[in-house]
């Protein structure tokens, strides 16, 4: 099996610039973040890993920039003019009570909900709008499709496809989306499946396993399609609490091991300690706090802050 | 060929007087169908597993054939058991037991369709068996079947046509004579069309509102 | 009653005409239903209009209206058509308008995640469609297929009354020449039970098969929403 960052989907050569980090001509870094850039996609130690993450994505990952992002629903304002960058290979966690927007701001990213206003960046392209003439207008399917090529996403209910079986839900994708060979896709499939700790299941079906195995196959089916950005929306929300450290130990080793850009919503505040190199925090489409876990779980400087984390700590 | 509107006035009062038999044969047999829907329903809770089966298989047979062989049936063969019937008679009361069998599987499955929650909630008050149906179970059911009991109307409506196979002077019986009568077929036909058409659309924009109205979701 | 058994070969061919027009005119309602029925899922709202404009038609229409007019109307104005294929074009058209809202229905009934998972994937929309909404979609829409095939079947006895020897115009020949009125009505309502019993038997089987396929089990008696959906007469809701 070759280097997985030599697949056809990977030589996109958005922001792989040598030392350019996401550091693009046109886009406006900011200046904290052009530093941070430099490197980023190789300051994890690749070597080491097991055999089966060789099958993890790895290779540059694009760093993310809302910029006075606004989403409506309706008369609600779920995100009003709401501005954070995410650095390339960065792994941060979403916290915050709901409705607070934290989910939203992963659909947007995923292109599940339309953005109303502002520009989100992944790497050195705005996600809903591309240049014409030089001017920025709103992205068609086309751009979408090229930029969603980047991205993956877990999905609370798992959602596989019931149609296929779990070979298949798997190998669909890079079949159908990324041109890869059927026997390519199968191959892969099976070193994912080995990465998550179900090989054994690889013509079962979706309905005869348990919700945490689903979540891994889905985990697996995210990582197939070799996205550069992952985001994971409350992935142990639907799942008995008996399954949920089988599930939070494999994105902990998952997140470890690969260059990924991760984008995490959680309800778990000891998962979220564990796997983000920052946390946000969450209220009312703003963000009221940001920092290191330990800080934010430690000495959080906000009433708000402070009131939520007791509040889910109670629970 | 063209169309011409001089003649299309004249049969005009032909169809209308055809639409009447449409629209009288489509009403009673409504009628019947819902009263004759319910013994059904009924007969099919009944305790005794015989009446449950024999009932079972009489509608599935009256749903599963066609409704112009049946009209023979009723309108042919009752004459040689001594009873006579007019053309109009036989069709509305055939047209009824067909959509009978249909509107009886309407019913139980709006009783089955109230959840099961429903129930286990009247166990545990306590309820008496009556009040179980009447204050329960039977105004959550009717809300739910009253749309589709809407679209067995229209269904019926478009099925009545067929009462021409024993020569009841309906629309399309009508339409049919004037055609024949004159040798032009196209307006009389088409006017039918047309007439169904406007009173099925009609019609089944009230049967939506309906079902907006007693939406359960 | 022996004379009425005794032209078995009258009802052999009465009983393959009606077989007949059901195949052809379910085939001609089935290739109707996924057009149109796709067209009213659709995005665009100029191909949903399409699927209205033929839905209210020909679902509106009563077929043996629509028959009478292709029979006799549309050939003063130089369109000719055989019987078969009046009777054949006025059944699938009328039967396909309530395949195609049951097409439109089962499609927006997939759950939105499942469509949320297909985007994720970054499938595109003809993929979206034909790999997982549509394959998903079939399970819903088999059991009111069943009941429009047992509709189209009965539908196909009104070809007796333009001349066509089906079912029900050996049945009506054979009392002519026999005299025994009981007997000929009553075997030919007995093939036609045979014959919708016959279709049933096919969509159970196809239904176990999709269900094995989706991991799933369908309640035995149908539901509120399987019978307004196959309804003559009925939209699918939701």
């Amino acid at each position: 099996m070759p280097p997985t960052d030599t697949t056809p989907e990977a030589p996109t050569p958005d922001n792989a610039g040598a030392g350019g980090g996401s550091t693009p001509g046109d886009a406006p870094t900011t200046d904290e973040s052009a530093p941070a850039a430099k490197g980023v996609s190789t300051h994890k130690d690749a070597a080491g890993e097991g055999e089966a993450a060789a099958a993890l994505p790895h290779g540059a990952a694009p760093g993310i920039r809302f910029e006075k992002v606004v989403k409506r629903f309706g008369d609600n304002v779920v995100l009003r003019e709401l501005d954070f960058t995410v650095e390339p290979g960065e792994r941060v966690t979403l916290i915050g009570p709901s409705g607070s927007g934290k989910t939203t701001i992963l659909r947007l990213l995923m292109t599940l909900e339309t953005l109303n206003e502002g520009v989100i960046w992944i790497g050195d392209q705005t996600l809903w709008h591309m240049d014409r003439d030089g001017k920025r207008v709103p992205a068609n399917q086309k751009h979408l499709h090229e930029m969603r090529k980047q991205v993956g996403m877990v999905f609370q209910q798992f959602n596989l496809f019931p149609n296929m079986n779990v070979l298949r839900n798997l190998t669909e994708g890079p079949v159908r989306v990324l041109g890869v060979s059927k026997d390519e896709a199968v191959e892969r499939a099976r070193s994912l499946l080995d990465l998550v700790g179900l090989a054994d299941k690889i013509n079962a079906h979706p309905t005869q396993l348990s919700g945490g195995q689903q979540q891994r196959v889905a985990i697996a089916r995210a990582l197939a399609m070799q996205p550069k950005v992952l985001l994971l929306d409350e992935v142990t929300s639907a799942l008995d609490p008996e399954l949920v450290v089988g599930v939070q130990d494999l994105l902990r080793d998952i997140a470890r091991q690969s260059d990924l850009t991760l984008l995490c919503v959680t309800h778990e505040m000891a998962f979220a300690k564990d796997i983000s190199d920052r946390v946000l925090m969450f209220d009312q489409g703003q963000i009221v706090e940001e920092g290191p876990p330990d800080q934010i779980f430690g000495e959080p400087s906000e009433q708000r802050t402070r009131d939520f984390l007791q509040a889910v700590l109670a629970s | 060929m063209t169309w011409n509107w001089e003649y299309t006035g004249e049969i005009l009062p032909d169809l209308l007087s055809g639409l009447r038999y449409t629209v009288i044969a489509t009403l009673v047999g409504y009628v019947i169908a819902l009263i004759l829907g319910l013994v059904w329903t009924l007969l099919r809770r009944t305790p005794y597993p015989a009446v449950n089966h024999a009932v079972r298989w009489v509608t599935e047979f009256i749903r599963s054939t066609p409704l112009i062989p049946q009209l023979y049936f009723v309108f042919f063969v009752l004459p040689s058991l001594g009873i006579t019937l007019s053309p109009l008679t036989a069709g509305i009361i055939t047209l009824g037991v067909h959509y009978s069998t249909y509107t009886a599987e309407v019913y139980r499955a709006g009783i089955a369709d109230v959840p099961k929650g429903q129930w286990e909630a009247c166990t545990a008050l306590n309820l008496p068996k009556s009040r179980v149906w009447l204050d329960v179970i039977l105004p959550q059911a009717v809300r739910r079947v009253i749309p589709t009991l809407g679209n067995y109307l229209i269904a019926m409506f478009k099925d009545s046509p067929m009462l021409f196979a024993i020569n009841v002077a309906e629309l399309l019986y009508a339409a049919n004579r004037a055609g024949s009568v004159n040798g032009q077929f196209l307006e009389p036909m088409t006017m039918v069309g047309l007439l169904f058409v406007v009173v099925s659309v009609i019609s089944s924009i009230l049967v939506r509102r309906l079902e907006r109205r007693y939406a359960t979701h | 009653m022996a004379d009425v058994l005794g032209s078995y070969n009258q009802w052999l061919a009465g009983a393959w005409l009606t077989i007949q027009l059901t195949l052809l005119g379910g085939a001609l309602a089935l290739a109707l239903a996924l057009v149109f029925g796709m067209a009213g899922a659709s995005r665009h709202a100029w191909v949903r209009g399409l699927n209205r404009l033929y839905v209210e038609f020909f679902r509106g229409n009563a077929t043996l209206v629509l028959l009478f007019w292709f029979f006799y109307a549309l050939p003063l104005i130089g369109l000719r058509f055989t019987t078969m294929f009046a009777a054949v074009l006025a059944l699938g058209l009328n039967i396909g308008a309530y395949g195609a809202e049951v097409v439109r229905g089962s499609i927006r009934a997939v759950p939105k995640a499942q469509y949320e998972a297909t985007v994720a994937l970054n499938f595109t929309p003809f993929q979206r469609m034909r790999r997982v909404l549509l394959p998903q979609a079939f399970a819903l829409m088999l059991p009111p297929f069943g009941n429009l095939i047992i509709e189209l079947m009965k539908g196909t006895a009104i070809v007796s009354l333009v001349g066509l020897v089906d079912l029900t115009r050996a049945s009506k020949d054979i009392q002519g020449s026999s005299g025994e009125t009981i007997a000929a009505f009553s075997v030919a309502l007995v093939l036609y039970f045979v014959i919708a019993q016959m279709l049933q038997l096919f969509v159970r089987y196809a239904e176990r098969r999709v269900d094995r396929m989706l991991g799933r089990r369908l309640p035995s008696e149908p539901s509120l929403g399987t019978i307004a959906a196959g309804a003559p007469g009925a939209g699918v809701t939701g």
